[in-house]
């Protein structure tokens, strides 16, 4: 018998972790808490409109998060789709289906926000890639790189800024698929380079950055400014 | 939208809710023996700032180290299974960069020993391996294509482990950041060891991203991916979500996670 087989103690304790439905309950409850006074004030269009300094302001709490993790979504598609209506020059058959399964994944984030978020999502954004140029197979996958490289950093640093379990798992289940992405980006750009010392520490860590530290990098393709100064910070 | 449907939509995802409530008795009585077993030693003056401020006037608990522990225990598989593989003359081809890939496992090992030491807890004691999979790979060190087949079933579970024990961690929010950060890595792992096979020609169809149950049904693969197979709802329907026609995206844009117990039962055959 192995070392990690003899652990019995944990593999007994293992149903522990599988949500309960108490736990569901009282997770979607404090969830629903807060929504259900929104819903008071909601009968009249259900988005956010607030604005601090000219910036919309994604609200407070998980929903903050939740947003905030949704305008990032709302920007890859939003950048996807743009590659996706007219290829860059040379671009090959398996680069057209990676990119196109990429522009599906992140728009299937994307409306899973939007419907998560119901009464207290973000208006729908509006993005400016003129730095970008999509003709140039370069231009198009550095930037891509960039934005998922940055998207996993975020979703690294979001977790814990979660309070609703059920959040934070579904966060899991988008992180990895983006770690996904930006390691076929970073392979089509330079074939080994999926995870590169760049990005990956002298502990086997990725990259980590908070809310702020994102935006510092993605405002410039933000036409639709938003802030993230009141998201949680811990 | 009522409360009502998405309790109901929340039962059609996680459809064992009830099964596991029935267990919770017995749950909760084997995890007080659990922590009362583990000697929770008082924390070492000397740390990183990371564990002082991790454990700064506080334990951390049977359960999270059990996590630790466990986490511990597939590096060091992972970790084994390539440093084999890289010993051998003419298997791996230099353009591949597996060695990237050992080098990370390795930083995971050491890192999950110092965080468990730091917290008090024992790294628990690596065992042998038949990484013949008791011969359903017989030829994994001397065929490469085997060799990256098990390592794509090695990295997806990998990846579906750190993902079911997230919640778990939750209490301990530096532990729960690491994690993440060592999740994302082996999720990157996971999509370089499908492009590799793909373009040495082994499967001219995979992909970086998991669709469906990734053609292992009926084989002993099939755990793996049980859960992406059945999944294209997360909450709501992600198939064709908002009307846009995204094609896999429906069970790809999601990674499943696995429970500790289905991850053990995975790795089982991969044990001595």
């Amino acid at each position: 018998m192995s070392s990690i087989q003899n652990t019995s103690v944990e593999k007994n304790e293992t149903e522990q972790q599988q949500t309960p439905l108490s736990f569901i309950r009282r997770d979607f409850l404090k969830f629903a808490g807060v929504g259900a006074v929104d819903v008071l004030f909601a009968t009249s269009g259900c988005k956010i409109h607030s604005k601090v300094g000219g910036r919309l302001n994604p609200g407070k709490g998980d929903f903050s998060v939740l947003n905030y993790a949704y305008a990032l979504e709302q920007m890859e598609a939003a950048f996807y789709e743009k590659v996706i209506s007219n290829f860059y020059t040379g671009a090959t058959e398996m680069e057209k289906y990676f990119l196109t399964d990429i522009r599906n994944d992140e728009i299937a984030h994307r409306e899973f926000f939007r419907e998560v978020l119901f009464l207290k999502k973000l208006t729908k954004l509006e993005f400016d890639f003129s730095t970008v140029n999509f003709n140039n197979r370069s231009s198009v996958l550095n930037t891509a790189k960039e934005s998922e490289d940055t998207g996993v950093s975020a979703y690294n640093g979001a977790g814990k800024l979660l309070d609703v379990r059920l959040f934070l798992k579904e966060a899991g289940k988008i992180v990895s698929v983006e770690a996904r992405h930006a390691a076929t980006i970073r392979n089509m750009i330079s074939y080994g380079d999926f995870a590169g010392d760049d990005i990956i520490n002298a502990d086997g860590l990725d990259v980590v950055q908070t809310p702020a530290q994102v935006l510092a990098k993605a405002d410039k393709y933000f036409k639709t400014k938003i802030t993230v100064q009141y998201l949680p910070t811990t | 939208m009522d409360i009502s449907k998405i309790i109901e939509e929340l039962e059609n995802v996680d459809p064992e809710v009830y099964d596991r409530i029935d267990q919770r008795r017995n749950v909760i009585k084997n995890f007080f023996n659990f922590s009362s077993k583990i000697a929770i030693a008082a924390v070492p003056v000397a740390l990183g700032s990371m564990f002082n401020k991790a454990y700064a006037g506080s334990n951390v608990s049977g359960k999270i180290m059990g996590v630790l522990n466990f986490a511990f225990g597939l590096e060091h598989l992972e970790y084994r299974f390539y440093e084999t593989a890289l010993s051998k003359s003419g298997l791996v081809p230099k353009k591949d960069n597996i060695n990237v890939i050992r080098d990370h496992e390795k930083a995971h090992v050491k890192f999950l020993q110092q965080t468990i030491t730091a917290a008090g807890g024992t790294p628990v004691a690596e065992g042998g391996y038949d990484f013949t999979a008791k011969g359903l790979y017989p030829n994994v060190f001397t065929d490469y294509a085997q060799f990256l087949m098990e390592a794509q079933a090695f990295e997806d579970t990998g990846v579906a482990a750190y993902k079911g024990q997230a919640g778990r961690l939750k209490p301990n929010n530096d532990l729960l950041e690491a994690a993440l950060r060592i999740h994302s890595v082996e999720a990157r792992h996971a999509a370089h060891i499908r492009f590799a096979r793909r373009i040495n020609g082994f499967d001219t169809t995979v992909k970086p991203r998991v669709i469906g149950n990734d053609k292992t049904k009926g084989t002993p693969l099939e755990p793996i991916y049980k859960r992406e197979a059945k999944h294209v709802k997360v909450i709501f329907n992600i198939n064709n979500i908002g009307g846009y026609k995204t094609g896999n995206a429906g069970t790809s844009s999601f990674d499943e996670q696995l429970h500790m117990n289905e991850v053990l039962d995975i790795v089982k055959p991969f044990m001595a």
